[in-house]
Order: C-alpha cells, then structure tokens, then sequence
C-alpha cells in the first residue's frame, strides 16, 4: 500500500532536482535563523535568571539551537543530494546513507515542532518559578551586607523600573516583607519598638514600597510612605489614585514579555518547520524516483515516485523494529539450544 | 618637472582603472554609512530636544547628511567613469568631463574634512544648549497641569533614571527650586507656610530630590527628603554619603554620551576622507596616463601618469594667470591707443597670385 504515488517524467526530475537544490540552500539558511533565535532566548533568560527558580523552561531555547545546528547537516547534505540525483553514475553511492539519514532527519524535524508547543506549554512552569523567584528576591531585598544576596536589591529596584511593575503579584506585597535592614533601624525610638512588637515575627514592616515602584507619569512627586493613610498626604485618596505607583505586579510583566518573545520565535520556528518538511518531502520523491531508474539503459524515461513504499504503520515497525531489538530483552529461544530458560537477545 | 611621476603599462592601466571602479563602489557604500550616521545624530539630538535650549547644533548632523548624499553622487559617477577607462575609445567620451570631475572632488573632500572638524567642534555650543535647557526643564518640572509642560516632569524623571544622574550641575539644584506644584500643598499647615515665607520669592524650598535621583546601588533605601539633616536619619552621614543619590549632575552625564558619538562619528569621516583622498589620487593617475596615451597615438604603449604637469609653484602661478585674466576680459587695453593691432607684426604668409608679388602700395597724394 505505497502513499502518494505520483508519475515523474525526466523534465519534471530535472526541475525537482533543481528547485530542490535552491530549496535546501533557502533552508540552510533557517537552520542557522533557528540557531540564532535559540541563542536569542536564552540570552533573554538568562539575563533576569536572578529571579527565576528553576531553569526548566531552558529546555526550549536548548532544543531550538540543538534542531538549529542540526537541520544545518541536513540541509547540507539534502543539496549534495540532489545535486548528484540527476547524475546515474554518482546517485548510488549514496544508497545505504539515506535510510539513516531520513530517520535522522524526520526526527530532528519533529523535535522543531516539539519545540514550539514546548514554548505555549511551558507558561504555567515559567509561571511558578517566577512566582517563587520573586518572593525570594522581595524576602532578601534588605541583606544588601549578606554574601551571595548582596545583589538582590539592586536586581529587583532595576526590574521593577524597567519592566514599570511593583512586588510580586502587586505592590501590596511589600507590606508584608521587611524591606529595611536592621541597620538602618534606629532601635531606641519608641515607633520602630512599636512596629516590631505589633507582629509575631517581630518584624519591621510599613505601609510603604521602595523608591523603584515610583510612576515617572504620575503628575505628583511621588507618595512611597504611608500607601494607605489618606490624611497623611494632601489632596490624596489611595484607592483612586493610579497614576503614583505601579500597579502591576512583576510576575504578570515578566511572563507576558517572556510569552511575547516565544510567540514570536515560536511562529518564525512554525513556518522554518514547513520549510524543512518541504525540503525533506520534495528529497523523497526525488529518491524513489531515482531509484526506479538505476539499472535502466534509458535514464530519461518516466519512473514513480512515492513517499512510503509500505503503509505507515509498517514503516513505522519497520524503524522501530531494531531499536526495540536492542534495547528489550526478547525471550528467544534458540535453535538447536538444549537449555531452557531465557537468552538476552544478541544485538 | 612632474609631480609624483609613475609609468604605467597597459595592464597597469586596466588594473588600476579596474581597481578604482571597485573603490568606487566601496566609497559609495561609505557615503550611505555618512548619510546614516548623519541621520542617526539628528534623531538622537531631537530625541533630548526639549532638554536643550535654542542653538545651533543642528549644522553638524545636516552637514553630514549633505556630504554622505553628494559623497554617494559622485563615487557613482566616478565608477561609471572608471569602468569605462578601461577601452580607450570610451575613455574619449569622458576624457572633458574628467579634470573637472577631480576638481570637483577635490574640493569636495574638503568639505569632508570640514565635516570631521565640526563634530569635535561642537563641544561648547552643546554645553551651553544642554545648561540653559536643563535649568528650565527642572523649574518647569511641578507645571504638570500646564500644557505644554505637561510631560517635562516625565521626561526629566525617565532622564535622571537612564542617564544615572541627578539635577544640572549636581542634586544640590532641586534645593533651590519648588519642584512640588501647588496643588499639594496643605496651604493650612503651619510648616508649609514657613516654609513659603522664609523666601523672597515665596518658593516651597526644601533640601529634598525626586526619587529619580535614587541611586539603585545604594545598600540602604533611598533617603530622598531631609538630605542635609544627618539626625533625621538613623546612621546617616550625608558629607560622607555616596551612594544614596546620583552624585553626576545631568549636563555633564548628557554632554560625555553626546561627545562619545561625535568622536565615533568624527573618526569614521575621518576615515572616510583618508579613503576618498586615495581614490581621488588613483583616478588622477589615470586620467594623466589616459591623456598621455591618446597623445602618443598608440593606445598599447607606455605612458606616464603624474599628480601635476609643472611643479607646484608653477602649477600654483599660472592657474592664478588663469583666474586673473577671466577678470579682465570686459577691460580695454589702454597701451597704444586702445587699438590692439598696432604693432602686431604680421607673421600670416600671403599668398599673393601665382607670382607673390606683393600689389603696390596706393600713396594718399596720387
């Protein structure tokens, strides 16, 4: 049951060997695009992974420059290919290669497609490790004296101005966490006592955010201290007051700007993977159209081209079949054999 | 006595010829990179525009972009022109053209270098632009109600925080002006009041900055208000205090990153100018060679090429000759009478019949 049979005289080989060649080339190119656009990601996650648990979602960028450099060998040799397809004398000594490499090929193709998927499903994982990232950072944003944490104010004050966002789900969050040292406390003043001893903790903890949650659009200088008291402030009321402060949180920020990003990649990774597949469809027919003239005395007549020569299925256990063999531990029994019991199936 | 004289063979001449076609070409992808370079100096230059007060800066950026423009003109009409030296018989459709065509270039790489000079020059008219227009961007900083203005509190605060600085000469400014508008001052209080008398001008002074002035490195949280008040603050010093605030002033910060661009930009014209000098230099050579070729007849012979025919001096004197004389063509010659052909010995042959004998002369009195 062989799928999609198609008739190919000598000038339809001819300019399928010749598009085909201009094809690969067009795709080399993309190989290396895909390459770039992994470094690209990365890069981008690397620079805020201060804030970001775990580095799971590099799993996309790692896999999008591995098919990068990848499809670079298959686009290479796809165009020597076609190059010595339409030469009788050159074409079969490439024979026994191109079992493997098909196999090679549609593998490192369907991982492009992995990858892209990989990038929408990977939102909620991105998600929580910004989420306990964050918390973590706005925790140890006062140990500006502690070795290795030394940075985190720093790191968060610059987040928080450049992507205009304040605490982890909103500014509120500061409130919770003392995000003043000690060291700055003057311990005999009867309020600082005061504040200490009204929690459990014995923690210092304000109504106020630092200086990097400031809107540079607000039309008043900026109100960090005392949110939530309107009589402290002149002309002022904290629940309609939008313009003083961010009032988005970072988590939101940083994940609708890594999501953007992907989304992006993830559309020009979609249509180098139809390129690609192009590539590869177009190099199959130009195989098995090849392979029924070899051994003919008239190179020019019309031969047959056609992607599987059995039904998908059987192609597919027809692959498997010998990685199955070497990794599964058949029971075989061996002819001739007197002992029973079973025998690791020889690779 | 030639100037610089160098032989040159036939190949010679078509390697050289092909040679300054493709230095052409180089020369104007160099006029394109000008031209941007112009262009991106503008637009950096207007992005801060409402930071700088009126002045004359905008030569520079429109200088390079006129040069960037004819520079590409004329190494495409030089390519044209060197691609066609190679075939002689080509060559005599451009062989009027070509010594004023060098001229041309010749003073046009002044202009380039002029061009470099300006972007190094540009320094104090800048400093100036750049402390007049801070100074009112920081007194209009609290007019956020007043249109116009609306937005300079926003461009001064997105300033501060990009440039990493803090007022014009130092965060000492916002001390001397009212940076809190009106409209939220508690007029009612006793300390606003003070605080509005204790000045002539009834200005609300305060040894305050805006948050933008925060330092992002400092270890502690930013202490913005009562600056100078060392017991305001627990374990505060503010003498000695230096990472609380930007300690830059503005103008400063702003003049090092435009000075930066200039220079980079200053040395790329430079550069640029070296090249055009050069290739100017190579279409010299061969237009002299070319002429000399037509001179001696055979267009596969050996010819010499020189930067000038005579010395310089006597290049220098006779083009001045030239330029006296174009001058003198209305005026009339007051030596002998006005008449110019007395005097003149008559050096034509005449031919006067198959026996050239002279007729004679008719006197007044027969």
């Amino acid at each position: 049951m062989v799928v999609m049979k198609m008739k190919f005289p000598f000038q339809k080989r001819v300019k399928l060997a010749q598009g085909l060649w201009l094809l690969s080339w067009c795709a080399t190119v993309a190989g290396a695009t895909t390459f770039t656009l992994g470094c690209v990601l990365k890069t981008e996650l690397r620079r805020r992974a201060e804030v970001m648990d775990n580095a799971d979602i590099h799993i996309v960028p790692n896999t999008l420059m591995i098919v990068g450099l990848a499809s670079l060998g298959i686009n290479y040799f796809a165009s020597k290919i076609c190059q010595d397809a339409l030469d009788a004398g050159r074409f079969p000594r490439w024979k026994n290669f191109l079992k493997p490499y098909f196999a090679a090929s549609c593998f490192f193709t369907v991982l492009m497609l992995l990858a892209v998927i990989m990038s929408y499903a990977m939102k909620g994982s991105l998600e929580s490790s910004l989420k306990i990232g964050l918390r973590n950072g706005i925790r140890f944003y006062k140990d500006t004296d502690t070795p290795g944490r030394c940075f985190q104010k720093q790191n968060i004050d610059r987040l928080q101005m450049e992507f205009q966002c304040c605490g982890n789900n909103d500014f509120r969050d500061w409130f919770e966490v003392q995000w003043i040292s000690n060291r700055y406390l003057d311990f005999s003043s009867k309020e600082v006592k005061d504040r200490i001893k009204s929690n459990v903790d014995g923690r210092y903890l304000v109504d106020g955010v630092p200086f990097s949650c400031c809107n540079p659009s607000s039309p008043r200088p900026c109100i960090q201290y005392q949110l939530t008291n309107n009589s402290a402030h002149y002309n002022y009321e904290y629940q309609t007051e939008e313009l003083n402060i961010y009032l988005r949180g970072c988590r939101e920020a940083l994940v609708n700007y890594y999501m953007g990003l992907m989304n992006t990649i993830g559309a020009g990774v979609l249509s180098i993977f139809i390129l690609q597949g192009s590539v590869l469809v177009s190099l199959r027919f130009l195989q098995t159209a090849m392979e029924a003239v070899a051994g003919k005395e008239n190179t020019e007549i019309e031969t047959e081209g056609y992607l599987l020569e059995k039904g998908v299925k059987d192609t597919v256990m027809e692959y498997l079949n010998p990685v199955l063999k070497f990794f599964l531990l058949t029971n075989q029994v061996e002819e001739g054999a007197t002992t029973s019991g079973a025998t690791p199936a020889t690779t | 006595m030639a100037v610089l004289r160098v032989k040159f063979t036939k190949t010679k001449r078509d390697k050289l010829a092909q040679v300054l076609w493709i230095l052409n070409w180089i020369s104007v992808v160099t006029g394109v990179i000008l031209f941007s370079l112009g262009l991106f100096l503008k637009v950096e230059i207007n992005k801060r525009g409402e930071l700088m007060a009126e002045r004359d800066i905008q030569y520079v950026p429109n200088m390079l972009i006129a040069v960037g423009l004819i520079a590409c003109a004329i190494n495409f009409l030089g390519g044209k022109i060197c691609y066609d030296c190679v075939d002689t018989t080509k060559f005599l459709r451009w062989k009027l053209i070509m010594l004023p065509y060098i001229i041309c270039t010749f003073f046009f790489t002044f202009c380039v270098l002029v061009g470099a000079l300006m972007c190094y020059s540009m320094h104090g008219e800048l400093e100036e632009s750049l402390d007049l227009g801070l100074t009112e961007a920081m007194r209009f900083y609290k007019d956020t109600d007043t249109p116009g203005r609306c937005f300079l509190k926003r461009t001064v605060d997105l300033l501060q925080i990009h440039f990493q600085c803090c007022g014009n000469n130092g965060y000492k400014d916002w001390f001397q002006i009212q940076w809190i508008s009106n409209r939220y001052l508690d007029m009612s209080q006793k300390e606003v009041l003070n605080r509005l008398r204790s000045n002539v001008e009834g200005k609300y002074l305060m040894d305050g900055v805006p948050f933008s002035c925060c330092n992002t490195n400092s270890p502690r949280p930013c202490i913005q208000q009562q600056i100078t008040n060392n017991s305001a603050h627990f374990n505060y010093e503010h003498q000695t205090e230096e990472l609380n605030l930007w300690m830059k002033g503005c103008r400063q910060a702003l003049l090092e990153y435009y000075v930066h661009i200039m220079q980079s930009i200053g040395l790329a014209v430079l550069i640029t100018w070296l090249f055009e000098l050069s290739v100017l230099t190579g279409v010299r050579y061969l237009q002299t060679s070319l002429e000399n070729v037509l001179r001696q007849g055979d267009p596969n012979s050996e010819s010499d090429g020189w930067l000038l025919e005579n010395s310089f001096m006597e290049t220098a004197r006779t083009n001045l000759n030239i330029i006296k004389s174009l001058g003198k063509n209305n005026q009339i010659d007051t030596s002998n009478n006005g008449d110019p052909n007395i005097n003149v010995p008559s050096t034509s042959k005449a031919h006067y019949g198959p026996d050239n004998v002279p007729p004679k002369q008719i006197t007044e009195d027969s």
